[in-house]
């Protein structure tokens, strides 16, 4: 998921910029307030308006993956709705392909949101009084395209989702994953270049939520749409984000790639935040393997004793134009020498350590790091040698560390 | 002491004052009714002709006919042999008791008026709705309507139409339109706001929004609104009987002026079996119509 996002990384498609919203009678009065930056309680009590959102600023681009996460009450399900202008902000720019969407009058708004963005929702919002392939081809209906073609669509998208063959059920009838698989249908059945995600598996639970999640994955590698994705299990955002962005109090805490919010939490929020998650699974071998060291380059016996001289261990991984070809000791080394110096290689017993790539999950590697005398060597796609992973970089990054901890805990206190 | 007087009695208006008052109102009001009694009986002329052509139409359908209509629209709305089969019998022996020209004539009043009362209550159970400010100056309206005893407004609808078929109209569609207008508000007023929300986020425009979600998903409260109109416009046949419009009505005022129980009783019972019927085919539709909430409901 991270490559496809990253290869399309290069168009923005939606922009945000200085976004805030003031809940209460008369938010522009109070403005000033909040430019003052006084906080969400003083706001509050001062004046009785709930300050939402607080100084957004987003760039989302063309085919990524984007989650925004955050607690309930953070203001992630308000940000979500700002960016159909389901609920107006107090200030601040929403670009969608640039056009400013707060300058839209309400006839082209409604037709944005037929064409632009299509939403699924945490409840659901299924129509109980349609059947299913009706709810499917309701965006469509309203677009008014003819209800044969609409319904053939609807029909198709169903079948795409897994529940080809429920069509003339009614939503009441199905169970809630079938009911937000419709969901999903509905959303994608108009064809609509972004996809708002509200909360959208956070009603399910949990074997059917992972099942959903792979669903859109999959679903995502065929369609490249932009998705924005709303959640408050940073599980599900770092399974499947291509960037993160995390909210608190309705202000922007931290934004980026799953990786470094999991690595370098920009403050003890963020940090309370990663420690509960399985790294385990969220992270792979690229992220946390250590620059190759120990590499044989050399093509005799002797120079290679020469370079493992300079290594700190006793082996060294042997590297040749067609990439990593295993793992030599110094005593085999040594013991080969006082056969024939000039020798190749090549010809030489390596030791039994197979390489691991740098695209696997953490989880699938860590019986085989455990097990192994020496670090793993790390490989990518061609074979090169790209890192090498210990059972003590493996241990570090599991565990948590003493120090991190600490601060956290003494955060939360104060 | 005569100063004090306002402590052991409430103050008053003199005699002559209030005898002033009543004279004034009473004055600008036939003023008011001579002028334009004529102009606002024209504007009710097509009501009126319609009225009268329902009735003959009833009237003059064979007997088997009116009965085969009403218990095949009873057997289309509910599904049900046994409440067809009612309907059948009830109407036989409400013929075979002598009523049926009465019940003929008090259904085709009762049938305009609630037709009136949909076509009129649900748009205003809509705009209240959508509107704060109209729910607020409607709700005391309609508090008025429901309280206020009919013969008070009887009063000057007779003063201005005179006495027959189109006063008795308005006085049952005053009286009986107030629950299919509050039923109509509360019903889009509960409708799911998620479920709103969707039609929103997917470009429905407002009439869609509408037409589309609210009056579907309010459609039981607005049913269970109807339902209780056509029970309310039932009860008010007896008053209406008062000022000249005929049908069930007339005879039970015949009987209490008389003191004929039996007469009086069977056609309070021709009344009562009229509602029943209504009422069960009324709401057997509703909740056939409700067919989609069926099954498992997993929320």
């Amino acid at each position: 998921m991270g490559e496809s996002g990253k290869k399309a990384a290069a168009t923005t498609l939606i922009k945000i910029e200085g976004l805030y919203k003031l809940f209460g009678n008369n938010p522009k009065k109070y403005m000033p307030l909040v430019h003052e930056g006084k906080s969400k309680d003083e706001i509050l009590a001062e004046t009785g308006h709930t300050l939402g959102l607080k100084d957004i600023n987003l760039t989302i681009n063309k085919g990524e993956i984007f989650v925004i996460m955050g607690l309930s009450g953070s203001g992630k399900s308000t940000l979500i709705r700002h960016f159909n202008r389901l609920i107006d902000p107090t200030e601040g720019v929403i670009e969608v392909e640039g056009t400013d969407v707060m300058k839209l009058g309400p006839k082209e708004l409604e037709q944005f949101r037929r064409h632009k963005m299509s939403m699924v929702f945490q409840r659901f919002g299924l129509l109980p009084h349609k059947s299913v392939v009706d709810n499917v081809a309701y965006g469509l209906s309203i677009q008014g395209v003819s209800k044969a073609e609409s319904k053939a669509k609807a029909t198709e998208w169903l079948a795409t989702v897994g529940l080809a063959g429920y069509e003339e059920q009614y939503p009441a009838q199905l169970s809630g994953g079938q009911q937000q698989r419709v969901g999903l249908a509905r959303a994608l059945c108009t064809d609509a270049e972004i996809l708002l995600m509200d909360e959208a598996f956070s009603a399910l639970d949990p074997l059917i939520r992972s099942e959903m999640q792979d669903q859109l994955i999959e679903l995502q590698e065929k369609l490249h749409k932009t998705i924005i994705f709303i959640t408050h299990d940073l599980d599900e955002a770092l399974r499947i984000g291509d960037r993160i962005a995390i909210l608190k109090d309705g202000e922007m805490v931290q934004q980026g790639e799953p990786e470094d919010i999991l690595l370098n939490p920009a403050d003890a929020y963020v940090e309370a935040f990663v420690r509960d998650v399985n790294r385990a699974r969220a992270l792979t071998v690229e992220t946390v393997m250590k620059a190759p060291a120990s590499r044989i380059t050399a093509d005799t016996i002797e120079e290679a004793l020469k370079q493992m001289k300079g290594f700190k261990g006793d082996y060294g991984y042997h590297i040749n134009d067609e990439g990593y070809q295993g793992v030599l000791t110094e005593e085999t080394l040594q013991a080969a020498f006082e056969d024939d110096k000039k020798a190749d290689l090549d010809s030489l017993q390596y030791e039994d350590l197979d390489a691991i790539s740098q695209d696997a999950v953490l989880e699938t590697v860590i019986p085989e790091t455990l097990n192994a005398e020496y670090s793993l060597p790390v490989i990518d796609e061609e074979g090169q040698m790209t890192g090498q992973l210990s059972r003590q970089t493996l241990a570090e990054v599991l565990g948590n560390d003493d120090t991190s901890e600490d601060t956290a805990e003494e955060q939360k206190k104060s | 002491m005569a100063d004090a007087s306002w402590l052991s009695e409430i103050p008053q208006l003199s005699r002559g004052s209030l005898r002033d008052i009543r004279k004034f109102l009473d004055t600008e009001y036939r003023d008011f009714s001579r002028e334009y009694g004529e102009m606002i009986e024209g504007f009710f002329d097509p009501l009126l002709t319609f009225l009268v052509w329902f009735e003959k139409l009833l009237l003059a359908t064979p007997w088997w006919l009116v009965i085969a209509i009403i218990a095949g629209l009873a057997y289309l709305s509910s599904r049900s042999w046994k409440l067809s089969l009612g309907v059948v019998i009830s109407f036989f022996m409400i013929g075979y008791f002598g009523m049926w020209d009465n019940t003929m004539r008090t259904m085709s009043i009762i049938l305009v008026c609630t037709f009136m009362a949909i076509a009129l209550g649900v748009p205003i159970g809509i705009a209240m709705a959508r509107s704060d400010r109209v729910q607020s100056v409607v709700t005391p309206l309609l508090d008025i309507m429901q309280t206020m005893p009919a013969f008070v407004y009887l009063i000057p609808v007779v003063m201005l139409l005179g006495i027959g078929k189109i006063p008795g109209v308005i006085a049952v569609i005053i009286y009986a339109i107030p629950p299919v207008i509050r039923l109509t508000n509360l019903g889009i007023r509960l409708v799911d706001k998620d479920v709103l929300e969707a039609a929103t986020a997917y470009g429905a425009s407002s009439m869609q929004r509408l037409v589309g979600v609210q009056l579907p998903l309010a459609m039981p409260t607005i049913m269970a609104g109807i339902n209780q109109t056509i029970m309310m416009a039932l009860s008010m046949v007896v008053i209406a009987s008062m000022i000249g419009v005929k049908g069930l009505g007339q005879p039970v005022l015949k009987s209490i002026t008389n003191q004929y129980f039996t007469l009086g009783l069977l056609n309070g019972l021709a009344i009562v079996a009229l509602a029943i019927i209504f009422d069960r085919v009324s709401q057997a539709y509703a909740k056939r119509s409700q067919r989609y909430l069926g099954g498992m409901d997993n929320g």
